[in-house]
């Protein structure tokens, strides 16, 4: 009776358990992209602090968004516009201390309220029109887009808005978003250290909690999910309302360090947001993934850029090298999972 | 053994399109009951009817004696009457313990500190399984590498569970091997003899025989016939199931054009 499954359920071996983890083939990646840059170095400095400090604060910014993109995926759905949110945030809180006076402190809650909502707005046309989030979140981003140019030109003249740091409050907001850790010679962004808390919390939702479960199962199959009693429209808006939270944060980071805003900040980033989450082993068809694999595909995209400038390449190729290395890791990622998983993904 | 569920005379009609008209079942507790029928005599409107998804136009449903009255298949299975659909049951790339909690996830802890409580619910999902006589040495592998048969048996152990009284089993063999479809057929017997409830809806009238104690058979959204256990044969019921006199002339169209060509 109890002997049915001997023949098809193979103990599986600790190497097989390690190598069908998602985040494994970008972990080897970042390994390996590390060799790479600390043999190729000009400087001397890339395996030390000084590098560290360098792509740590790229990574970190790219980390953070990717691990809310990640998640999202996993559920099954995209979001074009964290990258403009960024943008949007950061501007929104800059014309609102400079042309209103206001604490930074009510333009921070104002801004990421704002995020929020837009993110809001994101889930719930894709859950109620049924279109692809693709779509719906392209949609948003060229609206977006739009309207920072739009509305900062009509507000300021310029394309930027400068000057956040004489608002009231600046220096509290400054210290707990975006002061810089003096370690030795070198400075530690304090967005690392907030990309390292994302991401145990990233983590910690996605294989310890109920919401993980729901994220999981949303993306992995929608219907079985909603048999099963999983609440998927409330799990999928949750995490556009994340995404959007996540940009919007890191604009306040951005329009904190930068003191001001360029209109047309964070256009682009939503596809490194997507590489990162890619790279770490993140399903583009969803159900799979996790936040740790987000924060070290992060990491290889912040080595990449701070990597080729000290290896003395041209540094105009970096876009190539990111497509050839996100081809290179999904294409890795995959065998290795299909592998680990026996024939059948 | 008393009645779990009965539909008496009931009917469901979608716009001008008919799809149930008079149909009356009794489903005992601790028995299989089948439900069979070709494509479109109206076996999904029962379950979606049964399942909580539709109500019925006419008719009376009742469950455990008392008149039922679902909005949604999440009000049905508070009832205890569990459906586990052919190819939605569970999810492929998530380990066999998820699967097993999805949407009933035990947790420990509180507030912000709540989480899931994995080593009970692995211990958990192991035992229900070795119960039925699905012994896993690893509760963490994504259940998409387990065979169709057993995906199906983990959603027949899941739904008992939670606390399943009736348990209805929407085509669960029809994707199946032969020998797959044994050993679905083998814990739908086990799920019977705990006392739940089976309604096993099949196009299939051998495997209904093999383990069904009655057999209800639509035809274009009426009941055909019925049948018990005890004064039924497979040739029967085959033949009841597949219109009787049409099959006769089936065969015999079917042997002309042979003789032709």
């Amino acid at each position: 009776m109890s002997n049915v499954t001997d023949e098809r359920v193979k103990r599986a071996s600790v190497f097989t358990k390690v190598l069908s983890m998602p985040e494994v083939g970008a972990f080897l990646g970042a390994i390996a992209i590390f060799i790479l840059f600390t043999n190729r170095d000009t400087t001397g400095n890339f395996a030390g602090l000084g590098g560290l400090a360098g792509w740590s604060d790229i990574a970190s910014t790219i980390g953070m968004v990717g691990i809310a993109v990640s998640l999202l995926m996993i559920a099954g759905e995209f979001d074009l516009s964290s990258g403009v949110m960024v943008g949007s945030v950061g501007l929104l809180i800059g014309l609102l201390v400079t042309k209103l006076n206001m604490n930074i402190w009510l333009a921070i809650v104002i801004g990421m309220a704002f995020a929020g909502g837009i993110g809001f707005l994101n889930g719930w046309l894709v859950i109620k029109t049924k279109l692809p989030s693709f779509i719906v979140t392209l949609a948003t981003f060229f609206v977006l887009k739009g309207a920072n140019l739009a509305y900062t030109m009509m507000v300021t003249g310029a394309v930027r808005v400068t000057g956040v740091d004489a608002a009231p409050g600046y220096q509290s907001a400054f210290n707990l978003f975006a002061l810089p850790i003096q370690v030795g010679k070198f400075q530690i962004q304090m967005s690392v250290f907030w990309w390292i808390g994302f991401t145990i919390v990233g983590t910690w939702v996605l294989t310890r909690t109920k919401f993980g479960n729901w994220i999981y199962a949303s993306g992995g199959d929608a219907n079985a999910a909603r048999n099963a009693g999983v609440p998927v429209a409330r799990t999928k808006i949750s995490l556009f309302v994340t995404t959007a939270l996540t940009a919007g944060f890191v604009g306040v980071i951005d329009v904190l360090r930068l003191q001001g805003m360029q209109a047309g900040q964070g256009i682009g980033n939503e596809f490194f947001y997507i590489i990162a989450a890619a790279v770490g082993g993140t399903l583009l068809t969803g159900g799979a993934g996790s936040a740790i694999g987000a924060s070290i595909g992060a990491v290889i995209m912040g080595m990449a850029y701070i990597g080729i400038p000290y290896s003395q390449w041209d540094s105009n190729w970096t876009s190539t090298f990111l497509g050839l290395i996100l081809f290179t890791a999904v294409l890795v990622n995959t065998y290795i999972g299909r592998k680990a998983r026996g024939g059948k993904r | 053994m008393a009645n779990a569920l009965e539909l008496r005379n009931v009917g469901k009609s979608f716009g001008s399109v008919i799809a149930l008209q008079g149909v009356s079942i009794e489903v005992e507790e601790g028995a299989v009951t089948c439900i069979l029928g070709d494509n479109g005599a109206g076996k999904s409107t029962l379950i979606k009817i049964l399942s909580g998804v539709h109500k019925p136009s006419s008719g009376e449903f009742i469950v455990a004696g008392a008149p039922a009255d679902y909005d949604s298949p999440r009000d049905a299975l508070d009832a205890g009457i569990a459906t586990v659909f052919q190819d939605l049951a569970t999810i492929p790339l998530m380990s066999i313990w998820r699967n097993f909690f999805i949407g009933n996830e035990m947790t420990k802890g509180w507030g912000p500190f709540q989480r899931l409580d994995v080593a009970s619910m692995k211990a958990i999902a192991k035992q229900q399984l070795l119960a039925m006589g699905i012994d896993l040495r690893d509760v963490n592998q994504a259940i998409g590498t387990l065979s169709g048969g057993e995906r199906q048996a983990v959603a027949i152990a899941r739904a008992e569970y939670f606390g399943a009284k009736v348990l209805i089993l929407d085509e669960p063999t029809s994707a199946l091997g032969v020998r797959q479809s044994g050993i679905v057929l083998k814990y739908l017997l086990k799920a019977k003899e705990r006392g739940v409830a089976v309604i096993f809806i099949t196009h299939n009238p051998s495997h209904a025989f093999l383990v069904g104690d009655r057999f209800f058979l639509l035809n274009r959204g009426q009941l055909l016939n019925r049948f018990e256990r005890d004064n039924v044969q497979l040739e029967e019921l085959t033949k009841a199931m597949a219109g009787g006199r049409d099959l006769e002339t089936l065969t015999e169209e079917i042997q002309a054009v042979r003789d032709r060509g």
